[in-house]
């Protein structure tokens, strides 16, 4: 204790006036001026890289002319579509096949145990790579799904997959489902494998089948849980850039652009950066009201526990 | 008699069938998950021993199997890996830098936030999850001008502070959950030994938060590491931009030997999947955990 004191007792505060406020009687820095501090490094990494990127797009964005040349566009309202699609089906796909395969991947047999090694797969290897080998596979001529297509099920011609905006939109859909349900498969498994094992045992007593066992316990129990993966899920699509940009590119003739490629396009590859502003702020009607639901549920399940 | 020890005979049998018909279901769809989420990645090792001049036809596994990709890319023996190590020392670098500027920033707040309660703790947590929530991508424009301005483009600390902007939030968040569990006693006790705040962090806190900084620090580096579109826009030269910008290179050209690109990506996937396999239990669920009741 003395050993403390004495490294405390030399005055280490800023001598002179107005030195009092920040100054502990004791002499070092006071309680209030070390929080100050702490949390200074991050405050101005937040304001300059967070706050100061918001000013500027909210500049760049106040520029009514960018939006009627927007709703203009047919490329415009395309990409809003196909926005919808991706955020609709595979927020909705994806949520739902995690929640089927969490269960599945908890069964109690080893080769389950061992699939669930290889289905993480998928999360743990980086988009970039995984995609451009999708992106290969799914060539008409030369790619590896078309090649068992014609040569295992005789069929012929093969869909050429990336050349066809519609196909192409699919295939984005389903790279989008092919990385992301892993992680939110992880996320419910967590979410299953807090429900109180006595509530199965009650279920089990009264005679409940799989399917009332799943109705009546499961999902009750984590379906704070699934809402909330959804809300955060959703945003996250929609700025899911690399699944558009890496897989198609946005093409064919700029068909499958989803907001956050288009922004990119107009920003970088045709030199517009009020229109890039525009098209990715037309999308924030929905993104803020989800953020705030957000930042209120995930503070209110901490504040819970 | 016995008619009861037949029926329960059948019974049992029925039992049994029925058993085995739903395991088989299970098998099956078991298959379809495996092929489902093995393909795209059997098909990147199949692609990479592919000799570069095999004639093209989505060969379920090549004629000639080689390991010659892989000696190109380690030795740089082709145009468009002629900056592989450099390119990777980037990766290492900004992956790196990210991970100790984050751990530093989250760190201090988190303590100052969760631990000292300040004022308007709350508030920064609240304003940092909601700029955590919105897409990067949103963000990509301004944020190129904003670095702009700064003179920072083309610079690995252009990226290194993106992607600490982007990671801090889940970090701090992640951090005050954890800070909130440590008993309230143990600052007690150092502040009545006359311990500074700066004395309870780094003798206290930091000590006690070890496994969550290295998850935390892998979570950072992990982030870098695999991040595209900020690397692409902030970095240009091809001896500054990282190994995951120099494998988007191969896209821009027709006569991309693609197999040499899927030896490099092997390589490149090579460190995050060892990393998610061991720490995948800390990379999922920091967010939601408040919302999985214990």
């Amino acid at each position: 204790m003395s050993d403390n004191q004495k490294k405390t007792k030399p005055s280490r505060g800023i001598p002179g006036a107005g030195a009092a406020a920040i100054q502990s009687p004791s002499g070092g820095l006071s309680e209030a001026a070390w929080g100050v501090i702490f949390v200074l490094p991050y405050v101005v990494v937040f304001l300059a890289f967070a706050v100061m990127p918001v000013i500027r797009g909210l500049g760049l964005g106040l520029d009514w002319d960018s939006y009627v040349r927007l709703w203009n566009d047919p490329i415009y309202i395309r990409t809003v579509w196909n926005t919808a699609i991706l955020v609709g089906v595979g927020v909705n796909l994806k949520l739902l096949l995690a929640l089927f395969l969490s269960g599945f991947l908890l069964m109690p047999f080893r080769w389950v145990k061992l699939l669930a090694l290889v289905f993480i797969l998928p999360w743990a290897v980086p988009q970039v790579p995984s995609i451009l080998s999708i992106r290969w596979m799914l060539n008409a001529d030369w790619g590896m799904v078309n090649h068992i297509l014609e040569t295992w099920f005789g069929i012929w011609p093969a869909p050429a997959w990336l050349n066809d905006p519609t196909l192409a939109m699919g295939a984005v859909v389903m790279v989008h489902v092919w990385k992301w349900v892993p992680f939110w498969t992880l996320i419910m498994m967590a979410g299953r494998l807090a429900i109180p094992t006595s509530l199965y045992e009650a279920a089990d007593v009264d005679g409940a089948t799989t399917w009332q066992k799943f109705r009546y316990v499961t999902f009750p129990q984590i379906r704070n849980l699934y809402i909330t993966s959804t809300l955060l899920s959703a945003i996250w699509t929609l700025g899911d850039f690399n699944s558009v940009f890496l897989l198609t590119g946005g093409g064919p003739v700029d068909r499958t652009h989803i907001l956050a490629t288009l922004g990119v396009r107009y920003g970088f590859n045709l030199g517009d950066l009020h229109m890039g502003v525009a098209s990715v702020l037309t999308a924030m009607p929905v993104v803020l009201p989800c953020v705030f639901i957000l930042v209120r549920r995930l503070n209110a399940a901490v504040k819970a526990n | 008699m016995f008619k009861t020890i037949t029926s329960t005979l059948d019974a049992n049998l029925r039992l049994r069938i029925f058993g085995y018909i739903r395991h088989a279901l299970l098998l099956v769809i078991g298959l379809i998950v495996f092929v489902w989420s093995f393909l795209p990645i059997y098909h990147m090792i199949m692609m990479s021993l592919t000799p570069i001049d095999a004639p093209f036809g989505g060969r379920i596994w090549p004629d000639d199997p080689t390991l010659e990709n892989y000696r190109i890319a380690l030795t740089q023996d082709d145009f468009f890996l002629r900056h592989f190590w450099i390119q990777l020392a980037n990766s290492v670098f900004i992956a790196i830098a990210t991970a100790i500027l984050t751990l530093f920033v989250a760190i201090t707040s988190s303590f100052a936030i969760a631990r000292m309660k300040i004022r308007f703790g709350q508030t920064i947590t609240n304003l940092s999850l909601a700029s955590y929530l919105i897409p990067m991508a949103f963000l990509a424009i301004p944020f190129f001008t904003v670095m702009s301005d700064y003179n920072m483009l083309n610079r690995p600390w252009a990226l290194i502070f993106a992607m600490t902007t982007f990671a801090s939030p889940y970090a701090i968040w992640v951090f005050r959950q954890h800070a909130e569990n440590l008993p309230k006693e143990l600052d007690e006790a150092a502040k009545v030994d006359g311990a500074t705040p700066f004395q309870i962090l780094r003798r206290v806190y930091i000590p006690l938060m070890g496994p969550a900084m290295v998850a935390i620090g892998i979570f950072a580096m992990l982030l870098a590491w695999n991040e595209y579109l900020y690397a692409f826009l902030l970095l240009s030269s091809e001896n500054k931009v990282t190994l995951t910008v120099a494998l988007g290179f191969f896209l821009g050209q027709d006569n991309s030997p693609w197999s040499l690109l899927m030896a490099t990506a092997v390589i490149y996937s090579l460190p995050p999947v060892v990393l998610y396999y061991n720490f995948r239990r800390y990379m999922v669920g920091g967010l939601t955990a408040g919302g999985v009741k214990d």
